[in-house]
């Protein structure tokens, strides 16, 4: 892989928490492409993206992420369960935005502005002065989404960003990752949802007890999967 | 049976008659317990918060102590100040005792554990379920700490309630560094006791009946907040 390609090196990565190791040697180099984390619960995927974003510390081992013109890459992440501020959904994207040391000095006008095309690009400009907190579990996530999407990132961790939804949010969700990648932003996705990661994915990773089972293109992975532990899952053996 | 109607009847006569020393007497109560509340709120508030989202050696003794000092008994708390601030003390060149001001400074430190200890925990529970969204965002310290504050409000309303319904209800601390001087120190609380002690059952009724009304509507109103913002903010 070109260094140019390169996402993030993550080497000799180790996790362990409560006596229990949840990372246990991850060794790869993530391209700058579309990338889904797969594996049964337990696998260690979220606990590998928090690792990623700087929310815990490896108990051992480094990630590198590769520079962006020069510069060490924007991390945004976004959870599962999004967790907005008891003020509107406007507030909420500028609260984000004020924390950001690229954006925190511009003027009021301006962070409003920016959060309003934020949340027009997720499709809720019409509810920004709604508080966050009273919507659908679904507008909450696509409000999360806009508030990581308006600080300009250029990596954007989702820790399974639809488990929560129903089929309709589910969809809003997926639309508005792919329009996030289609903007230039390097997306590293970990879900269960398997049609998901099939649909958005160009690589996949799959963990299992820790380690990476497998990585691989994702068509590749997906019509024939190489070890054990994925094609049980991909049969639906594996939960 | 016959004195309770009567002093009841009184009561209601005087509190109804809009009688200056009643009202005097009121509105100094209030003057010193929502100023004690209003320095108690800035003080244990931040504390609260900072002992909540702040991991720091002695972390687990500070929390066993804010509990602890919830208990403080105020006639102990009245006599430390009461040490502090006589001529021989420390703060006595203040001139202190036996002013309201005084009993401000006990009503606060009877309180502002109490407030301290409560909003740690509400901060707390608040920030497990922040805390990976808010560092994700690069926030974390004060910054956190500050947000959780404005975050919590409606519940933290609720404990300031606390606070003050212990502080209008407090009679031990205040009558000792005030003196219950009539119409310089003289609360509620302590005029209860004094014209209880004096046989004026009227006086101290009315008074009583007001103490009442007022912890009451307070009440009403910080619940009324509360539901309010539940709807309005989630």
């Amino acid at each position: 892989m070109a260094e140019s390609d390169e996402l993030v090196r993550l080497i000799g990565l180790q996790f362990e928490g409560r006596g229990h190791r949840a990372l246990d040697g991850i060794d790869t180099v993530l391209p700058r492409k579309r990338v889904a984390i797969l594996g049964p619960n337990g696998a260690g995927k979220s606990v590998l993206l928090r690792v990623m974003h700087g929310l815990l510390k490896p108990s051992a081992g480094v990630v590198a992420w590769a520079h962006v013109n020069t510069h060490a890459p924007r991390v945004a992440m976004v959870f599962q369960r999004p967790v907005l501020l008891r003020r509107s959904v406007e507030d909420n994207v500028i609260y984000a935005l004020r924390q950001s040391a690229r954006h925190r000095h511009e003027p009021a006008a301006r962070l409003r502005d920016r959060a309003q095309l934020a949340l027009a690009g997720v499709g809720l400009a019409h509810l920004s002065g709604r508080p966050g907190r009273v919507l659908s579990g679904g507008e909450q996530q696509r409000v999360a989404l806009a508030r990581a999407w308006s600080l300009e990132p250029d990596v954007l961790l989702l820790d399974e960003p639809t488990a929560s939804l129903d089929p309709g949010a589910t969809r809003a969700v997926e639309g508005i990752i792919h329009e996030i990648a289609a903007s230039g932003v390097a997306i590293v996705l970990v879900t269960h949802h398997r049609g998901i990661a099939k649909r958005f994915a160009e690589h996949i990773v799959f963990m299992d007890r820790g380690r990476i089972a497998e990585e691989s293109v994702a068509p590749q992975f997906f019509s024939a999967p190489a070890s054990e532990p994925a094609r049980a899952y991909l049969e639906g053996d594996l939960a | 049976m016959n004195w309770i109607g009567e002093s009841l009847h009184g009561a209601v006569a005087l509190a109804t008659a809009g009688d200056a020393r009643l009202w005097a007497i009121i509105f100094l109560s209030l003057q010193v317990s929502l100023t004690a509340v209003a320095l108690a709120a800035v003080a244990g508030c931040l504390a609260g918060a900072a002992v909540a989202v702040g991991r720091f050696p002695g972390r687990r003794l500070a929390i066993v102590l804010l509990n602890a000092a919830m208990g403080l008994p105020p006639v102990v708390v009245g006599l430390v100040v009461y040490l502090l601030l006589s001529r021989a003390g420390p703060l006595g060149s203040m001139g202190l005792l036996f002013t309201p001001g005084a009993m401000v400074i006990a009503q606060f430190l009877l309180i502002a554990p109490i407030i301290a200890a409560l909003s740690r925990q509400v901060i707390e529970d608040a920030w497990r379920e922040y805390e990976e969204q808010l560092r994700s965002l690069g926030v974390s310290g004060p910054g956190a700490a500050l947000t959780l504050i404005w975050d919590t409000r409606f519940s933290l309303v609720t404990v300031l309630l606390a606070g003050l319904g212990r502080a209008m209800a407090e009679v031990g601390a205040v009558m000792i560094v005030g003196g219950n001087i009539d119409g310089v120190t003289r609360v509620m609380t302590t005029a209860i006791a004094l014209e209880t002690s004096k046989g004026d059952l009227p006086l101290a009724l009315a008074l009583g009946l007001i103490l009442l009304a007022i912890v009451l509507g307070l009440n009403g109103l910080a619940y009324a907040v509360r539901e309010w913002s539940v709807r309005r903010y989630g």
